[in-house]
């Protein structure tokens, strides 16, 4: 009997289904003139400035393991901004922990937290990572299906109803990728009325929270009354200075917290990569207006784009952050992955299917607009074409 | 002019000039009225003095050219000062950019010809003799990189690779 490899996966890993995103874009990527929506990453480069400090971290030498926390400078320089941006007050020393992207930050929460079987609620359509860290971890995810007419804000309501005795954490992806979505103070409040009475906590990802288009800036569920302690609020530098190839993020909280959750970390990790870490410093010191330049660009896109899809007759609710907008396709009688991939091989268009992020994304399609917006227009101008083509 | 409607107009006609009244309504979140109102106050009131590509001339194929920067130092026309100098300086055709500078010269001047000749006897017949000049240095253009912003021989590509999320 020859040994198989494979049968030696773990029921949890091989039962685990592939990212629906990949799939598409694997083809796409082979077919030429093919446009895409797909990516959801920013197109611009990290500004050099930043660039710069990492390249001189390197002259100077700056080559070995930084503390397991993370630089004390870039720590303290991240809590100087959450109190600047936030009003949040951190302890550099014992509530922040920096992490290889925002992504290690969840997967080290939900490692820490969950105990065999415990449930975490997940906001659903939403990034396709909280449920098999969940799994791995040894819990049960439990999607709560946000809806289009509520504009894909979780509601008290449905909070309420996914509860059960056996409920540990809630994760709280808003600004939200893939819809666009955002909570208000309000809507957080009420997420609050719902939490406070209870041992729940929150994972909250705001790794958009510098990309929103409204007046009033992003809200963290951390500033709401009684909510600081029980949540830890994970975030990072891929999206709003575009440094996403540096792979750093950050998680902030309550620093029995952190200092377990940097116990898994220096095991798994040791520590996040250092000429990354020196960057961030520049990043956060000097990187205000590369951020406002971005975000005012990001802005003009989304304004294209999501009136473009309304004018073809593609309801488009209207997203206030990140940088996707998750226009609803059921008027055509397909379902999404029909849809996409119809779109593919018919207008070499690529975009995600909505049911990627969650059952409660059938019906949709993601559309990202870290394009330019020539780009965007091309993809528009397809999109349009195939429209009219199948409503024929 | 901090975020204004004008100031986005502007930006976005500085990045790309041909871009339509109607693309620039949709990203701003405006009516096409109103772009068009606000353009043609700017250009009524000389905020936009043109149009133009921004032609890298190194690919483009035609008659050669050449560069130079001059540093000009000067005496400035009494009760005239250094406006009636620049006045005469820029009149040339050849003369593409006059900027007075602080420093150890007086003017900053580009200055294009078809070769290196073309440019020498425009200085030493034009420039070098005019009045009020005390003193020129030339320096010749020998690759240009970056120009107006863009930088030159770079062209867009989106290098992102396929990722799950």
């Amino acid at each position: 009997m020859s040994f198989n490899p494979e049968s030696m996966i773990n029921r949890t890993v091989s039962n685990m289904p592939p990212s629906g995103i990949r799939r598409f874009f694997d083809v796409a990527a082979e077919m030429e003139d093919c446009i895409s929506l797909g990516v959801g990453e920013p197109d611009f480069v990290t500004p050099w400035h930043i660039r710069d400090k990492g390249i001189y971290s390197l002259e100077k030498g700056h080559t070995h393991y930084t503390s397991n926390s993370g630089l004390k400078e870039l720590r303290a320089e991240i809590c100087k901004y959450m109190e600047r941006r936030f009003g949040l007050k951190y302890d550099p020393m014992t509530q922040a922990l920096v992490t290889v992207g925002g992504s290690e930050a969840i997967d080290l929460f939900l490692r820490t937290v969950i105990e065999p079987g415990d449930e975490i609620l997940v906001c659903e359509p939403s990034f396709v990572c909280y449920k098999p860290l969940v799994q791995l971890a040894g819990g049960v995810p439990v999607a709560i299906e946000t809806k289009e007419e509520n504009d894909f804000r979780l509601t008290p309501e449905e909070l309420k109803a996914a509860i059960t005795p056996r409920t540990k954490a809630l994760v709280l992806p808003f600004p939200n990728n893939p819809t666009g979505a955002i909570m208000t103070k309000t809507d957080l409040e009420g997420i609050a009325d719902v939490l406070r009475n209870t041992d729940i906590m929150v994972l909250s990802d705001e790794i958009y929270a510098e990309l929103t288009y409204t007046d009033e800036r992003h809200v963290s569920i951390a500033e709401i009354d009684d909510m600081y302690d029980r949540t830890v609020v994970v975030s990072g530098f891929s999206k709003s200075y575009a440094m996403t190839g540096w792979r750093l993020g950050y998680a902030l909280g309550n620093p029995a917290l952190i200092k377990a959750m940097t116990k898994v970390h220096q095991y798994a990790i040791m520590s996040a990569p250092t000429t990354a870490q020196y960057a961030a410093i520049e990043a956060l010191k000097n990187g205000d207006a590369d951020i406002q330049v971005m975000r005012e660009d990001y802005n003009y896109r989304r304004q294209v784009i999501v009136g473009g899809f309304n004018a073809m007759g593609l309801h488009c609710f209207e997203p206030k952050g990140a940088f996707y907008c998750f226009p609803c396709i059921k008027s055509t009688g397909m379902n999404s992955e029909k849809f996409c991939e119809t779109l593919l091989h018919s207008k070499k268009l690529a975009v995600v299917p909505g049911n990627a992020f969650g059952e409660s994304g059938e019906g949709f399609i993601r559309c990202s607009y870290a394009y330019s917006i020539k780009n965007i227009n091309e993809a528009l101008n397809r999109m349009e074409a195939f429209l009219r083509e199948i409503r024929k | 002019m901090a975020n204004t409607l004008k100031s986005k107009i502007l930006d976005i006609l500085h990045r790309d000039c041909r871009i339509s009244n109607d693309e620039i309504a949709k990203m701003t979140g405006s009516a096409a009225d109103e772009v068009a109102q606000i353009i043609s106050e700017l250009e009524r009131d000389g905020v936009i003095m043109g149009y133009g590509a921004k032609v890298n001339w190194d690919k483009a194929s035609g008659p050669d050219s050449v560069t130079a920067y001059i540093e000009l130092r000067v005496t400035p026309l009494e009760s005239l000062g250094f406006d009636r100098v620049a006045e005469r300086i820029y009149q040339y055709p050849e003369v593409k950019s006059v900027n007075l500078m602080s420093g150890s010269y007086d003017f900053g001047i580009t200055v294009e010809g078809s070769n290196i000749r073309e440019i020498s006897s425009f200085i030493s017949e034009h420039l070098a003799t005019m009045n009020s000049v005390v003193g020129t240095a030339t320096h010749f253009v020998l690759k240009r990189y970056k120009f107006d912003g863009v930088i030159c021989g770079e062209t867009e590509t989106d290098d992102r690779e396929v990722i799950s999320l």
